[in-house]
């Protein structure tokens, strides 16, 4: 059985341990708060993105419809380009070893098929998993999250959407933690290329607008900005996700500390009762022997 | 007079730049700068890399560089949908000038991993940036 002291030094110990992650999971609560706000300003611009997107599907004729835009084209696919998104840092429960496992069971799946497959990884966890692995890396983001700026998820559109255009790829995927509250993460794989073809907004009071430049040019800007709206929700989640998890982790790391604590204050009050019991026991008996 | 001014928004996926009543708007289209003034017909054009000035009444217009994105006029209003927009009183000059330095160093370089497109579209946002903080 531990000693009186070296049980004492233990609580003390958890107690630091307590106070760092109760104080993580303050930074965490906190962090997660301005996350959700940043992905509730971003829905405005992209409703108004898909309305005008779905006034000028509207308003585009068949053939124009049909029209066999480069990032719409269906390929036979045998390069395919994932987009693992991990955080930077630990201590947040499964948040990086998810995505982590689920990529690489899409990259054997898709080797089962026959392609091969290219990352661009965003975080540094999947980074150096990855890396450390020897898979083939196109691209990697690494301390993005601390700043998230629009101009990162432009760069990543940029990166793959040359790749497709040249055929060097024929799908990209992205998988990431989707955040669905704050409480509920769960990891998606989301197609991002080929585009999936885009209903038409059903606003029939719509009157036709004029264009500059043609309507054909205007929908492929607008396909690309759809793009980078997407890739930017993307990385929006995953760092609310990210700190969410986190806050959970840290949540739970310091309840088990407290549990730990009271077990420990049990098993000091319990040798401090050996302990004094012994020595009464010892004066007692010294008393005895003197007497006697 | 009549009332001849209209509503304008300007938004980026951060956050919303700018929303009121304007008289006019001054916007770099793809095709050439246009100014936008009151009871124009439904309009959709895409924006480049460039200043949009925004003109509230008689006072001096306020400015505002942007690296491009769409810009609708619909009969209730004028929606900007950009994917960055600064303030001309907002904009870090020096920060700018590293930025467009940096970018003329890499396009100067030209190392075989150079992603070229993305050099000159920074090399422009960053000139532009400078030219309309030093405009205003």
């Amino acid at each position: 059985m531990a000693t009186l002291r070296e049980i004492r030094r233990r609580i003390t110990s958890i107690k630091n341990i307590e106070q760092v992650t109760d104080a993580m999971r303050v930074v965490a609560a906190a962090r997660l708060r301005r996350a959700q706000e940043n992905i509730t300003a971003t829905r405005p611009y992209a409703e108004k993105l898909n309305t005008i997107l779905g006034h000028l599907i509207s308003q585009m004729n068949v053939e124009e419809k049909a029209l066999t835009h480069p990032l719409l084209e269906e390929r036979e696919v045998k390069h395919v380009c994932i987009i693992s998104v991990s955080g930077d840092r630990g201590l947040c429960g499964s948040f990086n070893s998810n995505v982590i496992r689920t990529t690489t069971e899409r990259i054997q799946h898709y080797e089962e098929t026959g392609a091969d497959v290219t990352l661009i990884c965003i975080g540094r966890r999947t980074q150096e998993h990855f890396d450390r692995r020897g898979y083939d890396i196109t691209d990697s983001y690494i301390n993005i999250f601390r700043q998230l700026e629009f101009q990162t998820a432009v760069d990543v559109v940029q990166e793959f959407e040359h790749l497709y255009i040249d055929k060097t790829i024929d799908k990209v995927e992205v998988i990431y933690n989707n955040f669905k509250s704050a409480i509920l993460q769960t990891v998606l794989i989301e197609q991002l290329l080929p585009l999936e073809p885009i209903e038409p907004e059903g606003d029939t009071l719509f009157l036709d607008y004029i264009y500059e430049p043609g309507q054909v040019e205007l929908f492929e800007m607008l396909l690309h900005k759809d793009l980078n709206m997407q890739m930017w929700k993307v990385l929006l989640d995953s760092n609310a996700a990210e700190q969410a998890a986190r806050m959970a982790a840290m949540e739970n790391a310091t309840q088990k500390a407290k549990e730990l604590i009271d077990e420990l204050i049990l098993q000091r009050n319990r040798a401090r009762q050996t302990q004094i019991t012994t020595e009464i026991s010892e004066i007692v008996s010294g008393a005895a022997a003197l007497e006697g | 007079m009549q009332n001849r001014s209209f509503h304008l928004e300007i938004r980026t996926p951060e956050k919303l730049i700018y929303e009121g009543d304007v008289t006019s708007v001054n916007a770099p289209g793809m095709e050439g700068n246009f100014q936008i003034l009151y009871g124009h017909i439904p309009f959709l054009t895409a924006l480049d890399v460039g200043e949009i000035r925004v003109n509230e009444s008689s006072d001096t217009p306020r400015s505002i560089a942007t690296s491009g994105g769409v810009f609708e006029v619909l009969r209730t209003g004028v929606t900007a949908l950009v994917e960055t927009a600064e303030w001309s009183s907002d904009i870090d000059v020096s920060r700018a000038e590293n930025a467009r330095d940096r970018a003329q160093e890499q396009l100067a370089e030209d190392s075989p991993d150079l992603n070229r497109p993305r050099a000159e579209a920074a090399l422009a946002r960053a000139q532009n940036r400078i030219k309309v903080a030093n405009n205003s």
